[in-house]
């Protein structure tokens, strides 16, 4: 018989799966770890007096590591193969090659040698998620110091075993040389027999930036093979023996109301399991063409609600349900709004719309489910591993070591996978069919039942002087969202604040979150007020501001870009914008064209980027590019459009996203600043394209648009 | 029904109007080939049906049934990758590479029949295929590497 807990399509690049006690993310237990991983050398996150309770391996209390305690593991095996466990996951950020690369560095170990484990909940300590901008910043930083601590043990261990002096040793390539003697020892033979389990030092010396061998380095992507012969699992390909495929119900609009469900049709065909709780309706089959016809069976009455907005209305309707902001979104305010209007020469109030907008993650949510003696597996898609975890011991009610959720490299998320909605109905309908289920999203589904950028409103008033002071500044953001909310420039008087809105549709994350929103309507504010004063778009921002690093990338772009340098023909206009968000710095400039017919066309971008010490420049520049590229898709036609909560393009036919075809000419420059730490790189990078793009199109015709998207149809109106 | 698949005769007993797709990925376990939209516009589920790309998420299986069918899978040949696979490697384009597969085969069709394509020969023959991720102009990069000089 088959082994019902092997994985006939183990997902690289761990192959084995590990006993189901596995589950040490609370309780580090030495004896337990090292049976979980070998011996050799281990290197946690965790705090020493807790740690060294570990050490009476059970006779005192469990030592309970607090959960926000425990961040990374490294352990070194006796074969000299180094395991990395992080709850980080990969959709596409290329950080399972970027932190093997900070481990080699610093651990001084071929990149060949790692193997990083990734969000899975059995395997690795606990992680919030990978979204934010963390991974880098946090992480990576913690991996270092990891890395670190083991390599200074190793060695020491070496010169024991040598009763040589430290500083005659090295580390290099998974050895230590000894320089004196010549002799040489691999990491795994020094750490053979032992069972060390170390906590990570703070001491530990970590290598400077620019000293980096490895890291800072272009390094191929680790797995990338596997992705080009279309041998990688991702959870939509997975396998296991028995396993069905499932499929729901879905109401025909939000809000809509199970009247009754006939399945009996359903039930009658050969192999079909319906799983029938509360309003959930969900069918199962041998196969998914079976599964398909089995859903088309089920006669379903529903009671829609048709009083809900539409894309026509739903920006009045955010104003209309505002709140009053708290918390980090509170009112930030500054001097006196009233004075400083009272100040200026001129006065500017606008306001923006933004579009609700799809994330699209080429591969549609997908999830793969198995009960196995009351222990729960789920192999799924998401961003928040531990999250989904949480939502599935919830939902049936079952503790929380037994449920595993399994992130394999995902295609994609861009934060549109925080949530675990397929994950969870794989598993209501593997519960009840008893049998292994997958379950995969289709497009529409993505499109209608996950969640979106939100829309929003947002007002702007501003006082200016004839010399380019600005004395007020009035940011009002309906719904939008608090991040890149407060203005990087140096204004006398402002009162900024977030109101949060009855969203009617359901919305979340998204790269960059809200600030794509708050940066495109600043920057565009920005040039109108320059223009207003006849002063130059990068010369107006130079003036009103301090931030050494935003100037920085600001004036790079613009000489890339050659900004001032032409002389604009019929139909031309140049656009820049700049901002900041979670340690990244970017400014765009963008030429557009725009003809007779007033068709517009984005010509040429040149983005400059900055995000501390760069780890993995070709990588680092393909984040930069695809924010460029995703961005440019929200900017110019991206759009949801509903009614009555229906969406009305749930598909790539109707809903556009950038191609091949609409791609400028596209110019990246990064500065690398190997005297600051690295931060993440795969989100402040779309913030400038929209307003760059607007501005340009103001500059080009004097339209100063305000919606996102700026051109829906691809011209004017 | 018979399908040549990989230079592979298979025996499928799925329905004549079955999209191609669905048996490749179900009932041959060939999942190199991808799903992202089923209406045949992202290009992910992209084969070569005689030489030609073509969405196999919009393409009965009854209509391929005799044809040369090449999927990502068949691309390599005694575990050496295919010359097209090679320079994706080296030029490492992407980021998810969910649309990798879909990408390959539209390049190597393209490749077959234009050895050495312009940039714009490049992004009509591409421009069907969607890369969410925003690499575009890294494939056109890796494209350009696979091309005759
Ligand atoms: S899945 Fe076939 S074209 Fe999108
Ligand atoms: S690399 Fe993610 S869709 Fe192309």
């Amino acid at each position: 018989m088959e082994d019902p807990n092997k994985l006939p399509h183990p997902y690289e690049p761990f192959a084995g799966e590990l006993p189901e006690q596995a589950a040490v993310q609370s309780v580090i237990d030495r004896r337990k770890f090292f049976k979980l991983f070998g011996g050799g050398l281990a290197v946690a996150f965790v705090l020493h007096d807790l740690f060294s309770f570990a050490d009476e391996g059970g006779v005192s209390m469990p030592p309970s590591v607090p959960a926000s305690q425990v961040a990374a593991w490294i352990h070194i095996g006796e074969d000299g193969k180094v395991n990395v466990y992080t709850g980080k996951v990969e959709v596409g950020q290329n950080i399972r090659t970027s932190l093997s690369q900070i481990v080699a560095e610093e651990l001084k170990v071929p990149i060949a040698s790692i193997t990083m484990i990734m969000g899975d909940t059995d395997l690795v300590p606990f992680d919030a998620g990978t979204f934010g901008s963390r991974t880098t910043p946090q992480m990576g930083t913690q991996l270092r110091k990891a890395a670190a601590t083991a390599r200074e043990v190793i060695v020491d261990m070496a010169a024991k075993s040598w009763n040589s002096e430290i500083k005659s040793l090295r580390a290099e390539d998974g050895f230590v040389l000894n320089t004196a003697t010549g002799k040489k020892l691999g990491f795994g033979e020094i750490t053979k027999g032992q069972q060390l389990l170390l906590p990570i030092s703070d001491q530990a010396q970590v290598t400077a930036a620019k000293d980096w061998k490895v890291a800072g380095k272009t390094v191929l992507k680790v797995n990338g093979e596997s992705f080009l012969t279309g041998k990688h699992q991702y959870v939509s390909d997975m396998k296991l023996p028995g396993m069905l495929y499932g499929k729901v119900l879905r109401a025909p609009s939000y809000n809509a109301r199970l009247v009754s469900v006939d399945t009996k049709s359903a039930k009658a065909i050969a192999g079909v399991t319906v799983v029938h709780e509360g309003d959930f309706v969900g069918v199962a089959a041998t196969d998914p063409v079976t599964a398909r016809k089995a859903l088309q069976a089920i006669d379903a009455k529903w009671q829609e609600n048709h009083e809900q907005p539409s894309t026509a209305t739903v920006f009045d309707y955010l104003v209309k349900t505002s709140q009053p902001g708290g918390g980090r979104n509170a009112p930030n305010s500054k001097g006196n709004i009233r004075d400083g209007l009272l100040a200026a020469d001129f006065t500017q109030d606008r306001t923006y719309h933004i579009n609700y907008i799809a994330h699209v993650p080429l591969e549609p949510r997908a999830a793969l489910a198995r009960w196995v003696d009351g222990k729960l597996t789920v192999w799924t898609g998401t961003q928040r591993p531990f999250g989904v975890q949480d939502d599935l011991a919830g939902v049936f009610n079952v503790a929380k070591e037994k449920v595993r959720v399994i992130m394999p490299d995902t295609g994609s998320g861009y934060g549109g996978k925080h949530s675990g909605e397929a994950a969870i109905e794989a598993a209501r309908i593997s519960r009840v069919a008893g049998k292994p289920v997958k379950l995969v999203w289709t497009r529409e589904e993505e499109f209608t039942w996950a969640y979106f950028r939100p829309g929003g409103v947002i007002k702007v008033e501003s006082g200016l002087k004839a010399d380019g002071t600005i004395t007020a500044w009035k940011f009002q953001n309906y719904n939008s969202g608090g991040a890149g909310l407060s203005t990087q420039y140096n204004i006398a008087n402002h009162e900024i604040v977030h109101f949060p809105s009855d969203s009617p549709l359901k919305q979340g994350s998204y790269r960059g979150l809200a600030s794509t929103a708050n940066v495109f309507a600043r920057e565009s504010h920005m040039t109108d007020m320059a223009r207003q004063v006849k002063m130059d778009q990068l010369a107006f921002r130079l003036k009103n501001l301090d931030d050494v690093r935003l100037k920085a990338v600001l004036e790079l772009a613009a000489k890339r870009f050659g900004w001032g340098n032409t002389t604009k023909t019929t139909g031309q206009g140049f656009g820049l914008a700049c901002g900041y968000e979670k340690g990244g710095y970017v400014a765009t400039c963008a030429e557009v064209y725009v003809n007779n017919d007033k068709e517009v066309k984005v010509v040429r971008v040149t983005q400059a980027f900055e995000c501390g010490a760069i780890v993995n420049p070709l990588h680092l520049e393909n984040q930069v590019m695809g924010s460029i590229v995703q961005g440019l898709g929200g900017a110019l036609f991206e759009a949801i459009d509903f009614k009555e909560g229906k969406i009305l393009n749930p598909d790539l036919t109707g809903y556009r996203v950038p191609r091949f075809s609409d791609m400028p000419k596209i110019e990246i420059v990064t500065i690398d600043r190997k005297d600051l730490p690295s931060a993440g790189a795969g989100e402040a990078a779309i913030l400038g394209i929209a307003p760059a793009i607007r501005n340009a199109i103001l500059d080009a015709t004097g339209v100063a648009l305000t919606n996102l998207p700026l051109v829906p149809t691809g011209s004017l109106a | 029904m018979v399908l040549h698949i990989n230079g592979v005769k298979q025996e499928v007993t799925t329905d004549a109007d079955v999209e191609l797709l669905s048996v490749l990925r179900n009932e041959l376990e060939l999942t190199g080939t991808k799903y992202g939209c089923g209406e045949g516009a992202c290009g992910a589920c992209t084969v070569l049906v005689n030489g030609r790309p073509t969405r196999s998420c919009i393409t009965p299986v009854s209509a391929v049934s005799g044809k040369e069918i090449i999927t990502i899978e068949g691309l390599a040949k005694n575990g050496k990758l295919h010359p097209v696979q090679q320079s994706f490697l080296a030029a490492d384009p992407f980021q998810c590479s969910y649309c990798a597969s879909g990408m390959i085969m539209s390049a190597v069709a393209l490749l077959n029949s234009n050895p050495a394509p312009t940039e714009t020969a490049i992004v009509n023959a591409m421009n069907g295929n969607i890369c969410r991720c925003g690499t575009y102009p890294n494939i056109v990069n890796a494209i350009k590497l696979a091309s005759k000089p």
